[in-house]
C-alpha cells in the first residue's frame, strides 16, 4: 500500500476510539442516574428543552458567551480554539463536498483536503474555500498563542492563577498545541510545491521553498499531523479536554431537569466533573485564597472526584459560599456536588437524636422560629418580637425555649439522615400549628425550610420579606433618618435563595444604602460560614477582616447585614458597627398613635 | 536633672512619677480623666483581702504630694517627636521636653457588646464587674424590678482567652476578681444563690486559693465548670442562661435574677494610639511589646520611652505597683548614659 492509503490511519482509529469511549460514558452515565432522573429525560427529549440545549451547547461549547463575560481574553482563547475548530471542520466538509460533487466521501478527504487535492483545484468556490480555511486556522492559530502564553503568564489574563496540571493533562495538551501549528506547516509547504492554497498559503509556501526542497518534507508532515490529532483524540478522554464533549452531554442532562437533589451521588456527580475545562474562574473568585488556602477550590474538588483521591481536608474545607458556582462558566453545580460528597464521608457519624421530643405546638397564624444564631444574637431576636408585637401579630415563638435545629448546618455537613430527623420533628411542630406563616430571622434556616422541609400551605417567609410586606400593608411605619448604611449580601439569603431586593427596599425607609463593588451576586463571605469544617478561626478573621475594610472604605455609619451569623462574624472584627435589619427597623419605628 | 513625660495617672503613672521623682527628676503626668487613679476609682474593695480601694487612693494621693510632680488632668498626647535623646510631647498647645517618656496607660474593660450572646447591652440585670463595683460603691443592688437579685450569675472569661473575639491571652485578675465579688455580694445579700461559671480558676497569687475555698465553704458559692452559650429572658422579663456543666456532661437551663460578666483587659484602644504616636511595638494581644519578657519588661522597642503597668500585660495592683517601681530603676539606669 502507499503512503496515502496508510497515513491518515493514526487520526482515524484516534477518532475512533474517542468516540466509541464518549459514547460508552454517556450510556454509563444515563444508566447510573436515579429513576426519576431518566422520566425527566424522557420526557425532556421531545420538547422544547432540546432545543433550548441545543441553542445553549452552541452559545457555550462553542462561543463561551459566559466565559467572554467574566475575562474577554480568556473568552476570546476558548471561543477561538472551540468555534474555529468547529467551522474548520464544517467548512472543510463543504469544501470538500464541492470538490467531490458530493455530501458522501471518505472523512479523511475532508481533514487532510490540501494533501489529497494537489492538482484540478478548479472546483466550485474554489477561492472563497482557500480563503475561508486559511484565515480560519489563523483564527484557530491566534488562540493557540493566546494558550502559550496563558501557560507562562496567566497574569497577562487578568488571572492571579491557574490550575496545575497531571501528566495526563500535559500530553493532552502538547498535542492539542501542535495540532493547528502542525496543519499550518502541512498546508503551507503542500502550497509551497503545487500552489494548492490561496494566495496568502501559496506565498507563505513559497517563502519556505527558498529556503530548500520542501517535497520530501511533505508525507513527514502530513503524518506527523495525523499522529498529533490521533494521540490528542486517544488521550482526550483521559484529560480535562473531556469537558468539549461533557459538557455539551450536561447542558442536555440539565436543561431536562436532571439534579443532584435526591441527596445522593449518582452518575449525574461525574456528568459535572467531566464538564470542567479547569479553566481555573473559581480560583480566583474564591476567597480562601486570602487566607492562604489554595488546594479546595472547586476544580480541585472536581479533579479529585475524578481521579478517585478526594480527601476530607479539601472536602471540607470550603464555605460553601456559592461565589465559584456564580462564577462558572459551565454551571456546573459545585455546592451540591461538595454536600453530596461529604454524605458518604460523614455516614459513620449520623446521630440518632432518639432524645427529640415535639413540644406542643400552639394554633397560631404566624409561626416565629428563631434558630440558633438568631438565639446567639439576642438583639436580633429581641427587635423581631418588638416588631411582631407593633403590628400587633398573632404569632407563637416556636423555638423561644426548646426546638431542634433547622437542620442546614448538618445538611451541608453531609449528614442528611440526622438533619432529617430535625427536620421532620420540627415539620411535625409547625404543621401541628395550623399557621399559613413561617417567619424566620436567619438565612440558613430559610433555605432548609424552603427547599428541603415538605410544608404544604406554608409560606416560609425571611424577616426582611416579611417586615417590608408590614410596612406595605400600613402594619407599621418607619421615620427616614439621616444614616449611610453599607448592606452585606448574606450567602444563604442572596446567592443561596436570591433575596437582593426586598432587604434594600425595606431599607431604604429608614436609610440610604450605599451601593459597594462586592453586592448582590458578587458580595463576598463573611467567613463565619457553618460549613466549613477546616478553617482555622484565624483563617476566618482574615476573611472577616478583608469584607469590613472594604465596607470601611465606603464610610458607613454601619453595616446593616439579615444574618445573625454575618453579624456576629463581623462584630468580632471591631471594625465598624454592625446590625441586622431588624434591629434597623426598631430604631426607626415610628409609635402607633 | 532629667524631666520625664509620664502619660497616664493611674495607679502605674503615680507610682512611677514618685518613685522617679524621689531620685531627683522632674516629672510631668498627663491624664485623660479629671483625676488621679484610674480603674482604682470605680472599685470599692480589692482582692484577696478586702482593701477599700480608697485607702489606695489615698495612698496615691498622699505619695504624690510630697513631689513637686506637674499633674496635666483632663489632657491627651496629640503628638510626640524625637530630636536626638529628647521627646517633644504635645498637648493641646503646651509642649513638654522629656529625656524619658512613661507609657502607663493602663486597659479598658473588654467591650461586653462584642459577646452579643451574652446579652449586655441587649436585656435588663446584665451587667460587668464593673458595674457591679459602681453598685457596691453605691451599696444598692436592685435589679431593673426594683428587688435585690436572688440568683446572681458570675460568667469568667469574657473576651478573655476567647479565640471568637481574637483575645487568646489570659487576663489574670478577673478569676479572683469574681471570687471576690460573689462573697463581697454574699456579706451584702446573704439571702441570694450565687453561681460561678468558669473554665478554669487562676488562683496564682498568695491568699488567692484560700479565698476560693472561703468563698465555696463559708458563703456557700456554686463554681460550675462550663462556659455560658447563650442568655435570653423568660416571658416574666428574668434572664435565662443555657450552659453546660462539663464536670458532669450536663446541658444546663438556670434563670435568674442578675448576670455579672467578667470581662477581661482590653489595651487595643488606647496601645494602638501610643504606639503610633510613638512609634513603638505591640504585640497581637495588643500589649505593648516588651524588650525582654524577663529582665526588661518596661522597656519598649523605641529609644526613650518606657512602660508600666497593665498596658504592657495584665497585673493586679500588686504587681503594678511593684512592675512602676522596677521601670522607675530601669529609666534611671537609662538616663545615666545620657
Amino acid at each position: 500500500m502507499e503512503f496515502k492509503d496508510l497515513f491518515y490511519y493514526p487520526f482515524i482509529l484516534g477518532a475512533i476510539y474517542l468516540f466509541g469511549v464518549v459514547i460508552w460514558r454517556f450510556t454509563k452515565w444515563f444508566i447510573g442516574l436515579s429513576k426519576i432522573d431518566k422520566i425527566r429525560v424522557r420526557i425532556g427529549l421531545f420538547s422544547k428543552k432540546t432545543l433550548k440545549s441545543i441553542w445553549e451547547s452552541i452559545r457555550e461549547g462553542l462561543l463561551h458567551r459566559n466565559v467572554f463575560r467574566n475575562n474577554k481574553l480568556l473568552g476570546y482563547m476558548h471561543m477561538s480554539l472551540a468555534f474555529g475548530w468547529f467551522l474548520l471542520i464544517v467548512v472543510g466538509h463543504f469544501e470538500a463536498s464541492s470538490y467531490h460533487g458530493s455530501m458522501f466521501f471518505p472523512f479523511q478527504h475532508s481533514v487532510f483536503f490540501r494533501y489529497y487535492v494537489t492538482d484540478n483545484v478548479d472546483f466550485p468556490g474554489h477561492v472563497f474555500f482557500a480563503y475561508a480555511m486559511e484565515i480560519l486556522l489563523f483564527f484557530v492559530l491566534s488562540g493557540v498563542m493566546l494558550a502559550y502564553f496563558k501557560r507562562f503568564r496567566s497574569k497577562a489574563f487578568g488571572m492571579k492563577r491557574t490550575t496545575r496540571m497531571r501528566y495526563g493533562d500535559r500530553i493532552g495538551l502538547t498535542a492539542l498545541w501542535l495540532i493547528f501549528p502542525m496543519r499550518f506547516l502541512c498546508e503551507t509547504f503542500t502550497a509551497g510545491v503545487y500552489h494548492n492554497g490561496s494566495p496568502i498559503f501559496n506565498n507563505i509556501g513559497d517563502a519556505f521553498a527558498s529556503l530548500g526542497n520542501l517535497e520530501p518534507w511533505l508525507n513527514p508532515l502530513w503524518l506527523t499531523y495525523s499522529i498529533v490529532l490521533g494521540v490528542f483524540f486517544v488521550a482526550l478522554p483521559y484529560t480535562r479536554y473531556m469537558h468539549i464533549p461533557a459538557e455539551i452531554n450536561l447542558i442536555f442532562l440539565r436543561n431536562w431537569g436532571v439534579t443532584l437533589k435526591e441527596r445522593r451521588v449518582n452518575t449525574y456527580t461525574l456528568a459535572q466533573v467531566y464538564s470542567c475545562s479547569r479553566c481555573g474562574i473559581c480560583i480566583d473568585a474564591c476567597q480562601l485564597n486570602l487566607a492562604g488556602i489554595k488546594n479546595s477550590q472547586s476544580v480541585y474538588v472536581l479533579k479529585n472526584i475524578r481521579n478517585k483521591n478526594l480527601t476530607d481536608e479539601v472536602l471540607f474545607n470550603c464555605l460553601i459560599c456559592g461565589k465559584c458556582q456564580e462564577a462558572c462558566p459551565v454551571g456546573i453545580d459545585v455546592n451540591k456536588l461538595r454536600i453530596t460528597q461529604r454524605i458518604e464521608t460523614t455516614r459513620q457519624y449520623n446521630s440518632s437524636y432518639d432524645y427529640l421530643k415535639t413540644s406542643e405546638a400552639k394554633k397560631t397564624d404566624i409561626v416565629y422560629f428563631a434558630g440558633c444564631m438568631t438565639h446567639l444574637t439576642p438583639a436580633i431576636k429581641k427587635s423581631m418580637l418588638q416588631i411582631l408585637d407593633a403590628a400587633g401579630e398573632n404569632y407563637w415563638f416556636m423555638d423561644e425555649n426548646k426546638a431542634p435545629c433547622c437542620g442546614r448546618p448538618l445538611m451541608t455537613a453531609g449528614q442528611f439522615d440526622a438533619a432529617q430527623k430535625l427536620i421532620d420533628t420540627n415539620t411535625k411542630m409547625i404543621l401541628d400549628s395550623g399557621a399559613k406563616k413561617l417567619l424566620v430571622t436567619c438565612p440558613i434556616c430559610y433555605k432548609v425550610f424552603k427547599e428541603d422541609y415538605t410544608l404544604p400551605n406554608v409560606e416560609v417567609v425571611h424577616h426582611s420579606e416579611y417586615i417590608l410586606d408590614l410596612v406595605k400593608q400600613g402594619k407599621i411605619t418607619l421615620k427616614a433618618s439621616d444614616k449611610n448604611v453599607v448592606y452585606h449580601d448574606p450567602c444563604e439569603l442572596g446567592r443561596g435563595s436570591g433575596i437582593y431586593d426586598q432587604p434594600r427596599e425595606l431599607l431604604s425607609q429608614s436609610v440610604t444604602v450605599k451601593p459597594i463593588a462586592h453586592e448582590r451576586e458578587k458580595a463576598l463571605c463573611c467567613g463565619g460560614s457553618l460549613s466549613n469544617l477546616k478553617i482555622s478561626m484565624d483563617e476566618r478573621s482574615v476573611l472577616s477582616a478583608q469584607v469590613m475594610n472594604e465596607f470601611a472604605s465606603y464610610n458607613p455609619d454601619y453595616v446593616v447585614t439579615s444574618c445573625p451569623l454575618c453579624k456576629k462574624t463581623f462584630a468580632k472584627t471591631d471594625i465598624l458597627p454592625v446590625k441586622d435589619l431588624a434591629e434597623v427597623v426598631v430604631e426607626n419605628l415610628t409609635p402607633r398613635s | 536633672m532629667n524631666n520625664i513625660v509620664i502619660i497616664g495617672g493611674g495607679i502605674a503613672g503615680v507610682e512611677t512619677a514618685c518613685t522617679l521623682a524621689e531620685s531627683g527628676n522632674r516629672v510631668t503626668i498627663i491624664e485623660r480623666t479629671g483625676d488621679i487613679g484610674g480603674k482604682l476609682n470605680r472599685w470599692y474593695c480589692l482582692f484577696p483581702d478586702f482593701k477599700k480601694a480608697d485607702e489606695i487612693k489615698k495612698y496615691l494621693k498622699e505619695r504624690i504630694a510630697k513631689f513637686d510632680i506637674e499633674l496635666k488632668l483632663n489632657s491627651e498626647v496629640d503628638k510626640a517627636e524625637r530630636n536626638g535623646d529628647q521627646w517633644y510631647i504635645y498637648t493641646g498647645n503646651v509642649r513638654y521636653t522629656a529625656d524619658a517618656v512613661v507609657i502607663a496607660t493602663g486597659y479598658e474593660l473588654f467591650d461586653a457588646t462584642r459577646k452579643e450572646e451574652l446579652g449586655y447591652k441587649i436585656y435588663d440585670n446584665v451587667i460587668t464587674q464593673g458595674d457591679l463595683e459602681d453598685k457596691f460603691r453605691a451599696g444598692d443592688f436592685k435589679t431593673t424590678f426594683g428587688e435585690n437579685p436572688k440568683r446572681v450569675a458570675i460568667v469568667h472569661c469574657v473576651g478573655s482567652r476567647d479565640e471568637k473575639c481574637h483575645n487568646l491571652y489570659c487576663s489574670k485578675v478577673c478569676c479572683v476578681t469574681g471570687v471576690k465579688q460573689a462573697i463581697e455580694l454574699s456579706k451584702f445579700l446573704p439571702e441570694t444563690q450565687i453561681f460561678c461559671y468558669y473554665m478554669d480558676l487562676r488562683m496564682y497569687d498568695k491568699h488567692f486559693e484560700e479565698l476560693y475555698r472561703t468563698a465555696q465553704e463559708h458563703h456557700n458559692i456554686q463554681f460550675i465548670r462550663g462556659r455560658v452559650s447563650e442568655v435570653s429572658q423568660t416571658p416574666d422579663h428574668r434572664l435565662a442562661i443555657k450552659t453546660e456543666d462539663t464536670l458532669s456532661g450536663r446541658p444546663m437551663k438556670m434563670k435568674l435574677d442578675m448576670l455579672v460578666l467578667l470581662a477581661g483587659m482590653d489595651t487595643k484602644k488606647h496601645n494602638k494610639k501610643v504606639s503610633e504616636l510613638f512609634d513603638v511595638e505591640r504585640e497581637e494581644s495588643g500589649f505593648l511589646k516588651s524588650k525582654d519578657f524577663h529582665i526588661g519588661a518596661g522597656i519598649l522597642s523605641q529609644k526613650g520611652v518606657f512602660a508600666a503597668g497593665c498596658c504592657i500585660s495584665p497585673m493586679s495592683i500588686k504587681e503594678t505597683i511593684e512592675n512602676a517601681r522596677s521601670s522607675a530603676v530601669q529609666i534611671n539606669q537609662y538616663l545615666k548614659t545620657l
